[in-house]
């Protein structure tokens, strides 16, 4: 026994992110039978990750699970460490003096692109950074979207295309009261996009949205979807994933864009829902002007169907393309990365770092498995995660490890400005008094700067 | 409209679910689980955690299973907030395979 995780000698640990999974894992290490305390660096001066900034302004009930977070937060052995950022203010070995173990917690921010000519003449977007820019996240704050073509591409079918997909579709009124950012509200008052087209390389039955995503895009005030009636004429392979048990969102689905078929166009605007198109170049002289597709089929056996080429090109005329294609983490200073899967390779969780020599580090969230599942499943993974590092920790080096008190002054040392949980909660209130006469939750800071200097208000 | 768990949950209570749920909303007694309706955010991840699929959304819901949306809401309010995994119950796994899960 080396001692660690009682009252003379505390389990510290140091969680790199802020979002559902470092809070989870947080959660998990506090309730543990050992004196644990943990510390959450943040890169920047807000806490909660894809809940702040990839949850759509439209779900307020979604980021209610920030609350829990905040409940969290409150124990006595927590603190978050805001505006810290690896790999700039701190580093691995620094985290190895001051704790005795780490979790990685940092997510999959990055987007991955099509691979298709053209993809990055201008009006072509990641969806990333177009949720981040809706939602004012400091790093996307600058960028601009053209909305003044009638007609806009969405590449991909999951439920963030989906989320791009329906601020696009509603109306300024019907955004207004949310906490979408200013200047985005701003942006889209002045558009004159008439035509949304939802792209998939698979067909209808393999289509990952999820059932209350769908319906909700048949219930927009502004917008009807609407998907050909050919698409859902199935084989006999995809028949068979249609009455798969173990799916049983595929039918409710099913008979979603089934309506969906049926419907005449009564409002401004639609959502057009097409299958089995690939993109494969994007045209246009000083911005997008079309994009290229080609007509796919699916090939292979039931449950594992992948879309082929069948040769046959089509065109869709638009001025902005948003692709949501997949995501992938990015890598971290001295930390193995496996840029085919865009994770850091783990065993349940253990990372294989090799120095600093002997520093325990773990990973959880999107960073350890991939961009699956959605918020709770971070709960899962995080408390598996937690398990594997109190199941290592008899093999902990044994030595007291300064915490907190330490990372504090190192940071302060690099006049890095630390912002705490108390801090937060004042950035927190002061967002929530902007947003107070408008009518919205909350009007974010949209500006590093601006969250600082709140900060101490 | 909430979540509910419906009656594949009897005779199981595997509580997978209670791992998923962001928010804490599972509650439960000896013999299954039940979600409380004000606590719930819809986010649908216990959906797929269910080995039996006893998890629904209100919206999806049969008619002969409209019940469980008041069971639900009455028993949460009544028994304890589950958050870590419980042992199933006795005859849980023959319970599943007889659904044919």
């Amino acid at each position: 026994m080396n001692g660690i995780g009682t009252v003379d000698n505390p389990l510290r640990v140091a969680i790199v992110g802020s979002g559902p999974s470092g809070f989870y894992a947080a959660e998990a290490l506090l309730q543990s039978e050992h004196t644990t305390e943990v510390d959450i660096l943040e890169r920047l001066p807000v806490p909660y990750g894809l809940v702040r900034y990839g949850v759509a302004p439209d779900h307020p009930r979604l980021k209610d699970v920030a609350d829990t977070y905040a409940e969290i937060a409150r124990h006595p052995r927590f603190s978050f460490i805001g505006n810290a950022s690896f790999g700039k203010d701190f580093t691995l070995k620094e985290l190895a003096d001051c704790y005795h173990a780490a979790i990685l917690a940092t997510g999959a921010a990055t987007d991955r692109k099509l691979g298709i000519p053209g993809e990055d003449i201008q009006g072509c977007h990641a969806a990333t950074s177009f949720v981040g820019w809706y939602n004012g996240h400091p790093d996307y704050r600058d960028l601009e979207f053209d909305f003044s073509s009638e007609s806009v591409i969405i590449i991909g079918q999951g439920n963030v295309a989906i989320d791009v997909c329906r601020i696009l579709a509603k109306s300024v009124d019907e955004l207004r009261k949310t906490d979408i950012a200013a200047h985005a509200l701003e942006a889209l008052a002045e558009s004159r996009i008439r035509e949304i087209h939802l792209i998939g390389r698979r067909g209808p039955v393999q289509a990952r949205f999820t059932t209350k995503e769908l319906r909700e895009l048949g219930q927009l005030s502004e917008c009807d979807p609407f998907v050909d009636p050919d698409h859902l004429l199935l084989g006999d392979t995809c028949k068979s994933e249609l009455n798969d048990v173990r799916e049983p969102a595929r039918p409710r689905n099913f008979e979603i864009f089934r309506s969906f078929a049926s419907r005449r166009q009564e409002k401004r605007k639609c959502c057009r829902i097409h299958f089995l198109l690939s993109p494969r170049e994007a045209r246009g002289r000083l911005r997008l002007e079309e994009l290229v597709l080609e007509r796919t089929r699916l090939v292979g056996p039931a449950g594992r169907q992948q879309a082929v080429g069948a040769g046959q090109m089509v065109s869709i005329k638009a001025g902005l393309m948003i692709r949501s294609v997949g995501y992938s983490g990015s890598p971290l200073d001295g930390v193995p990365f496996d840029e085919k899967l865009g994770t850091i390779p783990n065993k349940d969780g253990r990372a294989e770092v090799t120095s600093p020599a002997g520093f325990p580090v773990y990973v959880t969230g999107w960073i350890k498995r991939g961009p699956t599942g959605i918020i709770g499943t971070n709960r899962a993974d995080s408390m598996a995660t937690v398990a594997t590092l109190l199941a290592d920790l008899p093999s902990f080096g044994a030595q007291p490890k300064p915490g907190r008190e330490a990372s504090v002054a190192l940071l302060a040392q690099r006049s890095a400005r630390s912002v705490s949980f108390q801090n937060w909660e004042t950035i927190d209130q002061a967002e929530k008094a902007r947003g107070l006469p408008l009518g919205k939750p909350r009007e974010k800071f949209t500006r590093i700067s601006e969250m600082l200097a709140a900060s101490s208000a | 409209m909430p979540h509910v768990v419906t009656g594949n949950c009897n005779g199981c209570r595997f509580t997978d679910c209670v791992l998923t749920c962001p928010v804490a909303c599972f509650h439960g007694d000896d013999q299954r689980m039940y979600i409380d309706p004000i606590a719930c955010v819809d986010c649908a991840a216990c959906v797929p955690a269910c080995p039996v699929q006893a998890i629904s959304e209100s919206a999806d819901l049969s008619k002969d299973q409209l019940m469980w949306v008041e069971i639900n809401a009455e028993k949460s309010s009544s028994t304890p907030v589950i958050r870590t995994k419980q042992t199933p119950l006795a005859g849980a796994e023959e319970r599943r395979a007889a659904l044919g899960f």
